[in-house]
């Protein structure tokens, strides 16, 4: 608002000029605690006598590890101990993965509900477990419910099925010579079904004409499954359990770990899954519903064309996020004796070796890497349904 | 004569389409799907809420010294009432329990005092948040004024939990605004600081932090200085939640419209008065779900420092269903645990859609 107004500005008013002298400190500052962190790093790697690199991977291990779907024994090196690990973590996420789909699915649809009861019975189970911390839960599971479990000399019995404190035995189904047959007829039978889809709806298009693809498909695959199975000559036996006097022998075993992380990571997820659902159904507008239904259209249709591919748009997004969540989650398996990444790795290997910045960055590196995986296959699926702008 | 058109009085609608009546058809038994439903959930409550009613209240044992004092088959809640200090207070000395109490009393007095309209919200907040903490550090960990020095390892209970989750939240918030703002920059490097930094940490588990915090942060400091590690764990679980917390403010940043940085712009407001006066006002308003959201995720996530040996509320009982006198009261221990982070996150849940609803000036199109 001065009179005199001066053409040349001073330097530091001078917006650009004050970014880059910003930029130039904070680089400079960056730079410097990184490079006082690594040197004091060193000293002190120095001083304790510990030697950097990967090189102990090589070593033996030397410690059982509970939950093995690779061949591995107490002599097998912290390589294959970190594999293992890598491979269980990888095990539950999945499982983790689509179980708390399935529940989150189901649970959202129930508090949609127009039965008054279950919509409520649905958002009580909801704010329960999202407010409850996730490693309460685990610990729920493990120390209170599995633990309660009667001992295996008493175990419950479903059949072929037992139930005890050591854990859920099944029958193993064991997968004999023929078996590939099995699954050749299964892969053909996808890729009929794929082709089948396709000429569908290259026919609707084409002349408007409705085929029921997905239940035909769902039909090739199962019987075609099932017809191959016993055409080869039904090639699978089962390894039952046996109850003996003070134990069980045989069988496919779930070990409580595993069964404890599981229920919870996949509860304590559903719950959040399940909000997320109910907000992307509730996104799409009623009128989409009536407009479907003034075109004539069956409810079933009328959810599957209309309303789910809209609240899929919403849906998908906060469904990664909820995904990376449960992979990330699995860590805390840790605290219940769950051989994954960070028990084995930062708690074990780290222990025994003492080599924490690798062992440490080894697992960041894991974590940020299934990360990755997972959202760039999110995103994928995401660009796949959203909206084709023009 | 003009003959007058009485129309007679309307019918009142059937009786089994108004009232209680008519709600438990349409709600209950409109289907055979909704049949099904409805005998089902009834199914369910019957086998859960009885049996839950009688271990929990009818068949509990409240009082006795061990636990062969819980003889009625319920709930053993006298295990509770024997460890409740050391779920408050951790192993905090008895004879100190009034220091924290006073601490409490004095925050929920000042935040208290936000409500009355007199004082100046400025000052006060610079109590609150300037002077209490320094207040309260010092009645925490004495030293000073002949109180007793209490050692950070013997804090505990939902104590910590608590000092954990304020700290964690209160410091979060400033630096993800930070953080945000980093990564909406104009500056590259500012920028790609930011973007690394946010991406790295949700990329990785917390667990992951936390033993960085207490097994690597030594190693990279030099030899001698060495700091707590109560410190040590507060700063991971702060930088951790402090990224989520970036993301959730840019998103509100990003629904603010442009116009709204051009008009503070040609207002010749300076970055920091468009930021603070025009754009995070309205910014953190849109995203206070988020917010509580990441407040709530982070509370929750205190329960971690067990991992790494640090015993907060879940971590006593923990410890605490291991004593012989009362083997078996796990369920009880976690029970009690589970209520009490029920009721706190709940309680901000539901606080925040109170805010939300009080600020809500009616420009969101809904």
């Amino acid at each position: 608002m001065s009179e005199k107004t001066t053409t040349n500005t001073s330097f530091f008013n001078d917006a650009g000029n004050r970014a880059l002298l910003f930029q130039v400190v904070l680089l400079t500052a960056v730079v410097a605690i990184g490079y006082y962190l690594f040197h004091n790093l060193q000293a002190n790697l120095q001083n304790q006598g510990i030697s950097t690199g990967f090189a102990f991977l090589n070593e033996p291990a030397g410690f059982p590890i509970l939950i093995h779907l690779i061949e591995y024994t107490e002599a097998g090196t912290y390589g294959r101990a970190f594999l293992v690990a890598l491979i269980n973590t990888m095990l539950i996420s999945f499982i983790g993965i689509v179980l708390a789909t399935i529940i989150g699915v189901i649970m959202g649809l129930a508090r949609l509900s127009q039965n008054w009861l279950v919509a409520r019975l649905a958002t009580v189970y909801i704010e329960t477990l999202r407010n409850i911390p996730l490693l309460l839960q685990m610990f729920f599971w493990y120390f209170a419910v599995l633990a309660a479990l009667p001992h295996p000399r008493d175990s419950i019995i479903f059949g072929d099925f037992f139930l005890n404190k050591r854990g859920i035995y099944s029958p193993n189904p064991i997968f004999q010579d023929g078996f590939g047959v099995v699954i050749f007829g299964f892969l053909a039978c996808v890729v009929a079904s794929i082709a089948l889809i396709i000429w569908a709806k290259k026919r609707q298009t084409r002349t408007g004409l409705w085929f029921p693809a997905y239940w035909t498909s769902c039909g090739i695959i199962v019987f075609g499954t099932i017809a191959c199975y016993f055409l080869a000559g039904a090639p699978v036996t089962f390894d039952l359990p046996e109850a003996s006097r003070f134990n069980v022998k045989g069988g496919m075993v779930l070990v409580p770990e595993f069964v404890a992380v599981l229920v919870a990571l996949s509860t304590y997820t559903g719950a959040f899954i399940a909000e997320i659902v109910r907000a992307g159904i509730l996104s799409v507008s009623w009128g989409q519903t009536e407009a479907a239904r003034s075109l004539g259209m069956r409810d079933s249709i009328t959810q599957r064309l209309i309303v789910l591919p809209q609240a899929l748009r919403v849906i998908i997004p906060p469904l990664t996020s909820q995904y990376l969540n449960l992979a990330k989650n699995s860590s805390l398996g840790a605290a219940i004796a769950y051989p994954e990444l960070v028990a084995v790795v930062m708690g074990t290997t780290l222990n025994q070796t003492g080599q924490a910045i690798e062992t440490i960055g080894l697992c960041m590196l894991v974590y940020g890497s299934l990360s990755l995986s997972i959202s760039f296959f999110m995103n994928w699926y995401n660009k796949k349904m959203s909206l084709v702008e023009r | 004569m003009a003959i007058e058109f009485k129309p007679s009085p309307s019918l009142p609608p059937p009786s089994n389409a108004v009232g209680a009546v008519a709600w438990v058809r349409k709600n209950f038994f409109s289907s055979p799907l909704n049949i099904f439903l409805t005998v089902f959930s009834f199914y369910i409550l019957y086998l859960l809420v009885p049996p839950t009613i009688e271990w929990a209240f009818l068949d509990a044992t409240w009082s006795g010294e061990n636990k062969d004092a819980c003889t009625a088959g319920g709930a053993c809640w006298a295990f509770i009432v024997a460890y409740f200090d050391q779920f408050m207070y951790g192993l905090y000395p008895q004879t100190e329990y009034w220091r924290i109490n006073l601490a409490a009393i004095l925050l929920a007095l000042l935040i208290g005092m936000y409500a009355i309209k007199a004082i100046n919200k400025l000052i006060l907040s610079i109590a609150v948040l300037v002077v209490y903490p320094v207040v309260a550090y010092f009645l925490f960990a004495g030293g000073i004024l002949g109180l007793e020095v209490v050692e950070t390892s013997l804090w505990g209970g939902l104590f910590l939990t608590t000092l954990l989750g304020v700290v964690g939240i209160v410091a979060s918030l400033p630096l993800g605004v930070v953080l945000a703002l980093g990564r909406r920059s104009n500056m590259p490097i500012v920028k790609s600081v930011c973007v690394v930094f946010i991406e790295t940490v949700r990329a990785v588990p917390l667990i992951t932090i936390l033993f960085m915090a207490s097994v690597m942060i030594p190693l990279f400091l030099p030899d001698g200085l060495n700091f707590n590690k109560l410190l040590r764990v507060l700063i991971g679980i702060t930088l951790f939640s402090a990224a989520y917390m970036a993301e959730v403010i840019r998103g509100g940043l990003q629904a603010i419209p442009k116009g709204q940085y051009e008009a503070a712009d040609a207002m010749g407001l300076t970055y920091w008065q468009s930021m603070l006066l025009v754009i995070l006002p309205q910014a953190l308003k849109l995203v206070i779900p988020g917010i509580v959201n990441t407040f709530i995720g982070l509370f929750k996530d205190t329960t971690l420092v067990y991992i790494v040996g640090m015993f907060d509320l879940l971590g006593r009982i923990q410890s605490a269903t291991h004593d012989g006198d009362w083997l078996g009261t796990t369920t009880e221990g976690y029970a009690f645990a589970g209520f009490i982070y029920w009721a706190i996150c709940f309680g901000m849940s539901r606080y925040s859609m109170a805010v939300e609803r009080k600020l809500d000036t009616g420009h969101k199109r809904n």
